[in-house]
């Protein structure tokens, strides 16, 4: 038999394809603050589903909505906020009659742990001994957005932007903080408590709109099935302990 | 579209920085490695390409260990000048020189040792000091090579993401890279951004390349 080499990339291109195509039971985008609780959820009901895998995927929502919008094959999408889901919605991404909110979470200003700057109110934000605060960008990250907010309603955008440090998602912020490469931070109370040894709080920030995580399957999801159950178990006893183990409130 | 052009700028100023600093240490350092013999040559060659196999972000996390705020220098910098480097433009440089600088040394030794010895021996009987050597001899006759290789340094810097991230943040107009500034404006949606930033980048790179191409000794030799 001789060897032909268009007969051999032929047979390598169907073998490589074939790979891509059988992969991946049930893929779940979720915003970056989720990454622990799904992490810990993803076991418990890949053992109530036997046969069905879990891929997460975790980013700032917005970004996931882009991968979503231009064709990633997901199955599930939670957001950290309202809006983004609201511009799934609006492109027909999303089964909407499922769409739900399953977890709810407070707004905090963080700073790290070794420092003796701790600002009590937003205005103190305003202060120079503040240079450099992370913030989620406004455009991708619901943090940001939430921040944004805020600040607007309390007309210091304007002071504080020229010191935002744009943070890619809202574990970046967070890391910004540990690493005390800035002086303070916007993030969740439960990205917080996740480094409790390194940041600490400085307080809470009420927002206008509570922070609701909404969670839907998605209408293009290739494993619909397992999306429309993965979506139902988030509300069961066993998640919802995981959920508040991991500081989430219940809607 | 002023965003844009701010990028470039920032982009190209960084490039820039770092293939001057580059042109320095790496025409030096691929000079010692060209012409001295000394045990763990090949060992001191292999530590310095690592950057150019290395995950970015492998790098961008050994500088943020380094020079960040709790790092080695980075701690030192601040005690004794108050200097924070992380999420400066600064900062971006020394990622960009880190990563291209295997470019610049190895085309640089690379030329260097296609000069002849025998040529810079002759120089030295006509009694020429050992710089003058360097600077009248050595260089000029590698000097295509190492151009070469600066070109590709720079178009490498130009485009470095991963390391440049993660210690110069992305801060519009300060540090926000054109490479930064694409993934930002996908991230967000803003596909006519990101096309826009996309065929900016790729105008340069291309303008770039077809330099270094017509650099490249082989080809210039060709031609007579």
């Amino acid at each position: 038999m001789t060897f032909h080499p268009a007969r051999f990339f032929v047979v390598l291109m169907a073998f490589f394809i074939a790979l891509a195509a059988r992969a991946a039971d049930l893929t779940v985008s979720a915003a970056a603050s989720l990454t622990n609780a799904l992490r810990d959820i993803a076991p418990l009901f890949e053992a109530a589903h036997p046969g069905t895998k879990v891929q997460l995927n975790f980013g700032a929502s917005g970004a996931l909505l882009q991968q979503i919008a231009k064709g990633a094959p997901a199955d599930v999408f939670a957001s950290a906020d309202q809006e983004t889901m609201n511009q799934a919605q609006a492109l027909s991404l999303i089964k909407t009659e499922q769409r739900r909110n399953f977890v709810s979470n407070t707004l905090v200003v963080i700073v790290p742990r070794s420092t003796n700057k701790v600002p009590i109110t937003l205005t103190d934000l305003s202060q120079p001994t503040y240079t450099r605060i992370a913030i989620g960008l406004p455009a991708s990250v619901p943090v940001g957005r939430y921040t944004k907010g805020v600040l607007e309603a309390a007309k210091l955008w304007g002071v504080v932007e020229p010191k935002m440090v744009g943070a890619n998602n809202v574990r970046q912020a967070l890391d910004y903080v540990a690493r005390t490469e800035v002086d303070a931070a916007f993030v969740y109370a439960t990205d917080a408590a996740l480094m409790a040894n390194k940041v600490k709080v400085a307080f809470n920030v009420p927002t206008a709109q509570p922070i609701l995580y909404p969670v839907a399957p998605l209408t293009g999801a290739p494993n619909a099935d397992a999306a429309g159950k993965f979506v139902d178990f988030l509300f069961t006893p066993s998640a919802i302990a995981v959920l508040s183990k991991h500081g989430f409130g219940m809607p | 579209m002023d965003a844009a052009w701010v990028a470039l700028s920032l982009s190209l100023k960084v490039a820039g920085w770092a293939t001057a600093i580059n042109l320095l240490l790496g025409v030096g350092v691929g000079y010692a490695l060209a012409r001295w013999r000394f045990p763990g040559r090949d060992l001191v060659d292999a530590v310095l390409t690592l950057p150019m196999v290395m995950p970015p972000t492998v790098l961008g996390y050994y500088l943020l260990v380094v020079i960040g705020s709790q790092g080695v220098v980075g701690a030192w910098l601040l005690e004794q000048f108050g200097i924070r480097l992380i999420f400066t433009w600064q900062a971006a440089v020394i990622a960009a020189t880190i990563v291209s600088f295997p470019l610049v040394f190895k085309a640089a030794r690379a030329a260097f040792e296609t000069v002849d010895p025998q040529l810079e021996d002759a120089a030295r009987t006509l009694g020429i000091r050992e710089l003058a050597v360097f600077f009248r001899v050595s260089l000029p006759l590698a000097w295509r090579g190492i151009l070469a290789g600066l070109l590709l340094a720079f178009a490498r810097a130009l485009g470095e993401f991963g390391a440049t991230l993660m210690v110069a943040g992305s801060i519009a107009g300060k540090t926000q890279t054109l490479s930064i500034a694409v993934f930002e404006a996908v991230q967000a949606g803003q596909d006519d951004t990101a096309n826009f930033l996309v065929a900016i980048t790729s105008i340069t790179c291309i303008a770039v390349l077809l330099s270094a191409g017509r650099l490249l000794p082989g080809r210039v030799l060709s031609r007579g």
